[in-house]
């Protein structure tokens, strides 16, 4: 049923949807109102689930790693200093192959204080083992989440499911929210792998020497590439259940496309209206939305690069000393094609600062008038600031 | 696409208020968006929220910045913020204010709407009298200013989106609708 919903209340009804057992979560901006919810579910019972209130991050996501073990479905929500101080149990969790699902919102991390949206506090956790999705609208996102437990499911790896802070996470919008009986159909029960039970005891995550870790580690990266295909699997099925599917990218007039923007999250959203005022004026422009992160699809990049000239690589995140996230993901994908299309980095949007057509439409011709892309990338929209007064 | 911007104060329901019209023109017939900015999360800061309306998947997810309308919950505002900057010639903009307040050559290019929905809110108890809340009172205003959503639409929306005395919002965004002055 159409119904106007919050990005955060599309991710709360997928998680209702999708029967999950146990859900954590400690409050903190913009991810709360998805808890809120849930936790009404839970003593409402709307949901039938145990809502655990935890005193930290880092408890929540141990409470939940004991949960899953124990065989049942989990959830959390968290944003920015609360992923990070997670951070520990992230690299655990994925070590202990448990199927967590998160849902992230993207919130700049502090100082300066700010609750609005950038992508540097998910993307610093690129290397811990989790599957990453960024999701463009309040459809995409419900969507994603009830995906998000058939992969992990499937492969035995964490699913954190990412949105930005209120241009996403606070935006209402029409969202079609399935029936219980189409969900069922697509996501069945949790039929853990091991499960913990006292019948038969055993423990968890020992000691393991130099002997064995490799291999286990191995498992794990070839655990990553399976998501890669597995991904295919389950968006077909979800598209055979729902009539939808959104692909790990999303290559948009990209065949005859001689500079083609690189975007992610909303800011995909804003620059489909660039990219058809671009082409209304006869520009060869194209768009690629990048949706899966890790793993990542550098070969659906490849193919949808690979005739441009010069992709241009929006990057609402810093890694600093070496630019733009995305960028740097993209420049790795492209480096050993022998005609590669240059990459042009741009860094905008920190701390929530409006990406609007006119910031995109500057990267563009950025782009377009540019000979050889920089080293690191340019940060756009800056205001002059005076070092001496300290003042913008 | 009409892009509509909200100006008011934390805690006097404006985020709220961009969320039932929402809901409202959603179910006559519009593709809907709205979101709140939120400045420090504080009563009685300023706030804004937008809300976009078009009769196609709207694709924006920007500030509204060159807003059509604007709708200024607070009169307090006018003293510290430019609630007209953007705004596009003949826009409205519709004021919660005294009956007695004249908007006129306030706002250049500006058409102005008054209502007290202060007033409205306080005889329909509705919330206190030193804190009312008058966001379905603003919602009867701006259907008529806007000609949008039709009444019975507009009641409809309140009957399922406010959880309590729905008779009341819904008396007191009809009062609305008849009370506003046009200068």
């Amino acid at each position: 049923m159409m119904r106007v919903l919050e990005g955060s209340h599309a991710v709360a009804e997928a998680v209702r949807l999708a029967r999950v057992q146990v859900v954590s979560a400690y409050p903190i901006t913009p991810q709360t109102h998805i808890v809120e919810i849930l936790s009404d579910y839970c003593a409402a019972g709307g949901m039938d689930a145990r809502f655990l209130r935890v005193e930290s991050e880092h408890s929540c996501l141990a409470a939940l790693i004991g949960a899953q073990s124990a065989g049942a479905r989990t959830f959390t929500a968290t944003s920015s200093q609360g992923l990070a101080l997670m951070h520990e149990l992230l690299h655990w969790s994925a070590g202990a192959r448990l199927p967590i699902v998160m849902a992230e919102v993207n919130r700049a991390l502090g100082p300066g204080w700010n609750i609005w949206s950038d992508q540097t506090d998910s993307l610093a956790q690129r290397d811990t083992g989790w599957i990453q999705l960024y999701c463009e609208d309040g459809q995409e996102v419900l969507d994603t989440t009830l995906q998000a437990f058939r992969l992990a499911e499937r492969v035995n790896l964490p699913v954190m499911v990412v949105l930005d802070a209120f241009y996403l996470s606070h935006t209402h919008e029409p969202v079609d929210v399935p029936g219980q009986e189409a969900v069922d159909r697509f996501l069945p029960p949790y039929s853990p792998k091991f499960r913990l039970d006292t019948k038969e005891p055993f423990a968890l995550s020992p000691l393991v020497p130099p002997s064995a870790y490799m291999e286990m580690r191995r498992d794990i990266a070839r655990a990553m590439e399976e998501a890669r295909a597995c991904f295919r699997d389950v968006e077909a099925e979800f598209d055979a259940v729902f009539g939808r599917r959104y692909g790990p990218v999303e290559a948009v007039r990209c065949e005859d496309a001689e500079i083609i923007l690189v975007a992610s999250g909303t800011v995909t959203s804003t620059a489909r209206l660039l990219l058809e005022e671009l082409r209304s004026k006869g520009e060869k422009a194209g768009l690629l939305k990048i949706r899966m992160f890790r793993p990542f699809p550098a070969e659906d990049v490849r193919r949808a690069l690979w005739r441009a000239k010069k992709a241009a690589v929006i990057d609402r995140n810093v890694s600093f000393g070496a630019g733009g996230i995305f960028a740097q993901e993209i420049r790795a994908a492209l480096c050993n094609m022998p005609d590669r299309p240059q990459v042009f980095g741009f860094i905008a949007g920190l701390g929530g600062r409006d990406v609007t057509t006119a910031v995109l439409e500057d990267i563009y011709l950025q782009t377009k008038n540019g000979d050889v892309p920089p080293g690191e990338s340019v940060w756009v929209g800056l205001q002059e600031v005076s070092h001496a007064t300290g003042r913008a | 696409m009409i892009e509509i911007r909200f100006h008011g104060r934390g805690g006097q329901g404006t985020v709220v208020l961009t969320t039932l019209l929402a809901h409202a023109l959603f179910k006559a017939g519009y593709y809907v968006q709205s979101f709140p900015f939120f400045g420090v999360e504080r009563r009685g800061a300023p706030v804004e929220a937008y809300l976009r309306l078009d009769d196609r998947k709207i694709l924006a997810r920007t500030n509204v910045t060159a807003p059509d309308h604007v709708v200024v919950q607070d009169l307090t505002l006018l003293q510290s913020i430019d609630v007209t900057r953007g705004l596009k010639p003949g826009g409205w903009v519709l004021l919660n204010g005294p009956p007695s307040l004249s908007g006129n050559g306030r706002f250049a290019g500006g058409r102005v709407a008054v209502v007290d929905a202060t007033g409205i809110a306080i005889r329909h108890n509705l919330g206190t009298r030193t804190h009312p809340i008058v966001n379905t009172a603003m919602m009867g205003a701006f259907a008529r200013v806007m000609e949008i959503p039709p009444m019975d639409v507009l009641v409809a929306a309140i009957g399922e989106e406010v959880p309590s005395d729905p008779e009341r919002n819904v008396a007191a965004a009809r009062k609305a609708y008849g009370d506003v002055s046009f200068s």
